[in-house]
């Protein structure tokens, strides 16, 4: 495949930025979307130029590192998955793809298309942990009785991998969905009660320091979540945040 | 002030405003259909919601209240949300992942608010000048017979232009509440948003209302 790639140049924090047109050539239908920016580098590095800076650890889909908003959709225009997993099958040989860093005040860009997601980081250290005696005389799980139901949705609101896709996408940059995962994961299990009033508080408190917008409840996030995270989780974050309310 | 300064607070307060709105509009809905079917049960009941004590002093101040709040609170968080977007993107596929009513309540709002500002013209104020300032509570005119209602309304549908403006601002109602009636409910935690019976309640409900509307300005249109 032959493609022309409209790519987001910015030096560091403080540049401008522009998109730049580059022609990548030969591409392998079963390559990743990462391999072929990897391809574009190598041309890149061997003509003298500025490699694309852009994040990466995992590619396998776990990490949530890799971000990129490819042809107007986070991750690109699959269901279900990160930049990583994104095939070039899903192009086709002469298309013109635009890749942008994720769009949101609270994620600004620190180079190309990297940005700073550590506004996530101060959401989950606000409150998504429970305090566990870890000293050597830990409970064992399997004496707290937890429902079936209960169990598979906090382990489904568990895998969201804080890519930041949901706020990327969203066209108020609200960061509800993940803030509702990492609240729902904790609400729906025991262990999490003890500090339920609080962890939502905070993590709605910091959330808003962080300057993310407000949830128009368009679905946009969950279609284009790669771990499919239910608007579900924001609706009980809602649910949990006034019942802390009313606690005070 | 406290739950208004967090985003889900605005969020619910919005909904709230929004549960009060619709269910005001299904009334109005059902009190203007008596129009079509009969001027003097018509004529009856606008004189009766027109009069009431408990109407005109406890329930229209509280309507006041909800209206200006939903407007004043829809743009500040599309101010807020503005302020949190920082660049746009060059390219950007929304359709790809929801509808067009749900990224432009700001629009479908700012028609209705258009909306407003005429109908208020058209009948509130009017209605006001007559009770409120020039005192006359009695709800009929000099030398005709039976109350004005019915025939204050059908002679403002006698306009086509105007006829033509109310049905625009009732497709935008519909379009703002085919995605506003579920999200009320997800702002306000419940996961009814989410269940297949509330959203064909939803679809119901933001069709039946501005369709409604748009017949009786017909009607009253076509029969003089």
């Amino acid at each position: 495949m032959n493609l022309t790639l409209k790519i987001w140049r910015q030096l560091d924090a403080s540049d401008k930025g522009k998109m730049v047109d580059y022609k990548v050539t030969e591409i392998s239908e079963h390559m990743s979307f990462l391999e072929m920016m990897d391809v574009l580098n190598e041309q890149l590095i061997a003509s003298g130029k500025e490699p694309v800076a852009f994040d990466h650890d995992c590619r396998e889909g776990i990490c949530g590192m890799c971000s990129m908003y490819i042809n107007g959709e986070a991750h690109g225009p699959d269901r279900g998955v990160t930049t990583c997993q994104l095939h070039m099958r899903m192009f086709k040989d002469g298309d013109t793809i635009t890749i942008e860093p994720f769009r949101a005040a609270a994620f600004p860009v620190i180079k190309d298309l990297v940005v700073d997601r550590s506004a996530f980081d101060r959401i989950q250290h606000s409150g998504g942990y429970i305090s566990v005696n870890t000293s050597g005389n830990t409970q064992d799980a399997n004496s707290t009785l937890i429902s079936k139901t209960a169990a598979d949705k906090a382990m489904d609101a568990a895998t969201c991998i804080g890519c930041g896709a949901c706020v990327a996408t969203c066209k108020n940059s609200s960061a509800m969905l993940f803030v509702g995962a990492k609240v729902s994961q904790y609400a729906l299990l025991p262990q999490g009660q003890v500090e339920a009033t609080d962890r939502v508080m905070n993590m709605v408190h910091q959330m808003d320091l962080e300057g993310f917008g407000n949830c128009t409840n368009t679905g946009a996030c969950e279609i284009e979540c790669p771990k499919g995270i239910s608007l579900e989780n924001i609706a009980r974050m809602n649910r949990e945040f006034l019942k802390a309310s009313v606690k005070g | 002030m406290g739950i208004l300064s967090t985003s889900i607070g605005r969020k619910v307060a919005m909904a709230l405003s929004a549960f009060f709105l619709m269910f005001f509009l299904l009334q109005h809905l059902t009190i203007n259909v008596l129009s079509v079917f009969s001027p003097e049960i018509f004529n009856e009941v606008s004189h009766f919601m027109g009069t009431n004590p408990l109407v005109q002093f406890v329930l229209q101040p509280v309507l006041i209240f909800a209206v200006v709040f939903h407007f004043i609170m829809g743009f500040i968080l599309e101010l807020r949300n503005k302020k949190a977007n920082g660049k746009s993107y060059a390219k950007n596929n929304g359709a790809a992942n929801s509808t067009w009513m749900s990224r432009n309540m700001i629009w479908s709002g700012v028609t209705i608010l258009a909306f407003i500002a005429l109908h208020f013209i058209d009948f509130w104020f009017p209605e006001i000048n007559t009770k409120f300032i020039q005192g006359d509570w009695t709800g009929v005119i000099e030398g005709q017979e039976g109350f004005r209602y019915h025939e204050e309304l059908v002679h403002k549908f006698t306009n086509p232009v105007r006829v033509g403006a109310y049905i625009v601002a009732f497709v935008f109602l519909g379009l703002h509440l085919a995605h506003g009636f579920t999200s009320a409910f997800q702002s306000m935690g419940g996961n009814a948003g989410r269940k297949k019976i509330f959203q064909n309640i939803g679809k119901a409900y933001s069709i039946i209302i501005p369709l409604g509307f748009i017949f009786i300005a017909l009607y009253h249109h076509l029969n003089h």
